[in-house]
């Protein structure tokens, strides 16, 4: 059982024009096995949460903390942070040229579980996370998201999460870009890394439609760098009936 | 070329060849300074197989150069190595050169001619290791419907000084391509070019490079389109770390009035992966055309991608790990055309170690 814990969390990044605080004190609590939707306007600050948790170096903590099972998460490196247990599926993910998916895959596993998986078990466990992902073979030996469609990279993020069995994922707007067939394929995967692992998920998205699939514990509305509401699956419903004016005129 | 007579112009180092290159390091190369060694080293690994022979003999120079150290080879050199690929000869394995013997105390002046009959398919490895001081002056001819990929791997140690010109005349419809890989040396200035002699002739110049501390790594690439309806490539990347780690990419291209229908692109990437290194780019197209295909170059130098190391990281992949990711990453579009797994591992570990002993500064 594991607590990922955002208390007060406040973000700034650096622009040309200074900082800008785009986090304005975020509270957050997941627990192994919840799924936490979190649904607000563009430029909310969604991805910025994401990216702060996971520690990307464009953004400067200004206040708060996040702690996973008590550690401060704040503190560690962004390959610590993965060695931890946390994982973002990034709404961009990133092309890495001349760096083939299968040796990213591996030295990544071999980081995570500290030696490197065998050989044998390993060719076959990330063929079957491929093939459970609709994804052909041959992305294998193809560069890291290099030329990749928008789908292929979103399945491509579920098939790490499968594959590196994170504590707690961070969903960020997974859903968008997929065809219907592809939304299904990809939340059976969460889902599958749900019960497998007894995952912890925050799944930032903007369309109700893939909580048909992965069901929501809770459902946080985001607005103006905090959340501004919070309730079950049928405020999903009604966000998607009225949009964000209420919230964002506030 | 046994006239030494010539007053050669000891380059000033305000001309526009050398106005990169640190003339104090070159060991006497350019000035006449450097006493002249007996050393013959460059020989054959493995015996040559039917259609290939590989002799000393005195030949004229194939092509003029301006190049002063190349003058002063040719008129030092006593006779050129010649590697011969008889006419029709298909080689399915690569043929191996390489110098290993070397010393600092005295220059090696070598010439050195590879060349293709009609319709000749080869691979040529040159594997420079060990400390040296040599300069070369080494000519390809490409006969009619020929094909050769020429590599030449700068291993050297790190005392070593080399200045060559790698040039490469490509007659008709053969194909060139060569791939010179330097990653080792204190100086190491080459000139691969490329004149192309007859219509439907195509040249491919790949190379990647590494300097650490201290290193002086220039290329220079210079095609001559003189004829109509010849394809060229160049892709060059070199990566840089550590103090006064200093690489030079010229990319001078030549398309002449008679060149229609020429199709040439030129690209260097560098890597800057520490403060104090610093790395020159300059591309230059001439066009004395407008009857062509197409007419490119690009040039970019950049540190290590934020992004990348970040989306890495976040797998758990630790920041050494994920900067040689994606330095291998990097070379690895141009180190897999080697074709050959054993030397491609060998420059991956070499670039691997040369980060490595980088490493804290990086
Ligand atoms: N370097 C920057 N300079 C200025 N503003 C920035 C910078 N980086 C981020 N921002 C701003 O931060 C705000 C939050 O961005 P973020 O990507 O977190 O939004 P989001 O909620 O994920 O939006 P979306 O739904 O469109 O993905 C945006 O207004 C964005 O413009
Ligand atoms: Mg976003």
């Amino acid at each position: 059982m594991s607590t990922l814990e955002i208390r007060n969390l406040q973000v700034s990044v650096n622009t040309d024009d200074g900082m800008v605080e785009i986090l304005k004190g975020v509270d957050l609590t997941i627990k192994s096995g919840e799924t936490h939707a979190i649904m607000g306007p563009n430029g909310s600050g969604k991805s910025t949460l994401a990216y702060s948790i996971a520690g990307h170096p464009k953004y400067t903590i200004t206040g708060g903390t996040v702690t996973l099972d008590g550690a401060d998460v704040l503190e560690m490196s962004v390959d610590e942070r993965a060695k931890a247990g946390l994982f973002l599926a990034m709404q961009y993910p990133v092309e890495v040229p001349g760096v083939s998916v299968s040796n990213f895959l591996r030295t990544a596993a071999t980081a995570l579980r500290g030696e490197a998986p065998k050989l044998r078990t390993w060719v076959g466990e990330v063929k079957s996370a491929m093939e459970a992902l609709n994804m052909d073979p041959a992305f294998a030996t193809r560069n890291v998201n290099e030329g990749f469609s928008g789908g292929e990279k979103k399945r491509h993020e579920i098939m790490q999460l499968e594959l590196l069995k994170p504590k707690m994922a961070i969903l960020d707007e997974t859903d968008s870009g997929l065809d219907v067939d592809a939304l299904r394929i990809v939340s059976e995967g969460v889902n599958r890394a749900k019960n497998a692992n007894n995952l912890g998920v925050i799944l930032i998205t903007h369309y109700t439609r893939i909580l048909r699939y992965i069901k929501p514990d809770f459902v946080h509305v985001f607005a103006n760098g905090r959340i501004v509401e919070q309730g079950g699956p049928e405020l999903a419903e009604k966000l998607e009936a009225n949009g964000y004016a209420d919230y964002v005129s506030k | 070329m046994s006239v030494l007579t010539t007053n050669y112009l000891t380059p000033t180092g305000r001309e526009e060849a050398w106005r990169f290159t640190p003339l104090k390091r070159l060991r006497g190369l350019h000035d006449g300074t450097a006493v002249q060694s007996d050393r013959e080293s460059l020989i054959t690994k493995g015996a040559l197989p039917s259609g290939v022979t590989f002799i000393r003999e005195n030949l004229e120079p194939l092509s003029a150069s301006d190049d002063v150290i190349i003058e002063r080879v040719r008129g030092s050199a006593s006779s050129v190595a010649h590697l011969a690929i008889a006419a029709n000869t298909e080689l399915t394995e690569p043929i191996f050169l390489g110098r290993s013997a070397g010393g600092m105390d005295t220059a090696e002046f070598s010439r050195v001619r590879i060349s293709l009959g009609t319709h000749a398919v080869a691979t040529v490895i040159v594997e420079n290791t060990t400390d040296t001081v040599l300069a070369e002056d080494l000519e390809i001819y490409l006969a009619p419907g020929s094909n050769l990929k020429f590599v030449t791997l700068q291993e050297f140690e790190s005392k070593s000084v080399y200045t060559a010109r790698h040039h490469a005349i490509v007659d008709k419809d053969a194909i060139f391509k060569s791939i010179t890989v330097t990653v080792g040396g204190d100086v190491v200035r080459i000139l691969p070019t490329v004149a192309f002699k007859a219509p439907g002739a195509s040249a491919d110049l790949l190379g990647v490079y590494f300097a650490t501390a201290g290193q002086f790594f220039e290329h220079r690439n210079h095609i001559d389109h003189a004829v109509p309806h010849a394809k060229s490539n160049v892709n060059y990347k070199g990566a840089l770390a550590g103090q006064d780690a200093h690489t030079v990419w010229i990319g001078d291209v030549l398309i002449r009035a008679a060149a229609e229908g020429t199709d040439t692109y030129e690209l260097n990437r560098n890597l800057l992966l520490s403060d104090g290194a610093r790395a020159d780019s300059v591309p230059n197209l001439e066009i004395e055309t407008g009857e062509i295909v197409g007419a490119g170059h690009a040039s970019t130098t950049g540190r290590f991608d934020d992004e990348q190391l970040f989306y890495l990281m976040s797998r758990g992949i630790a920041m050494a790990d994920a900067r040689r990711l994606v330095v291998r990453g990097f070379f690895n579009e141009i180190v897999s055309e080697i074709g050959n797994e054993e030397i491609q591992h060998r420059i991956m570990d070499r670039i691997d170690n040369e980060l490595e002993k980088a490493g804290h500064n990086v």
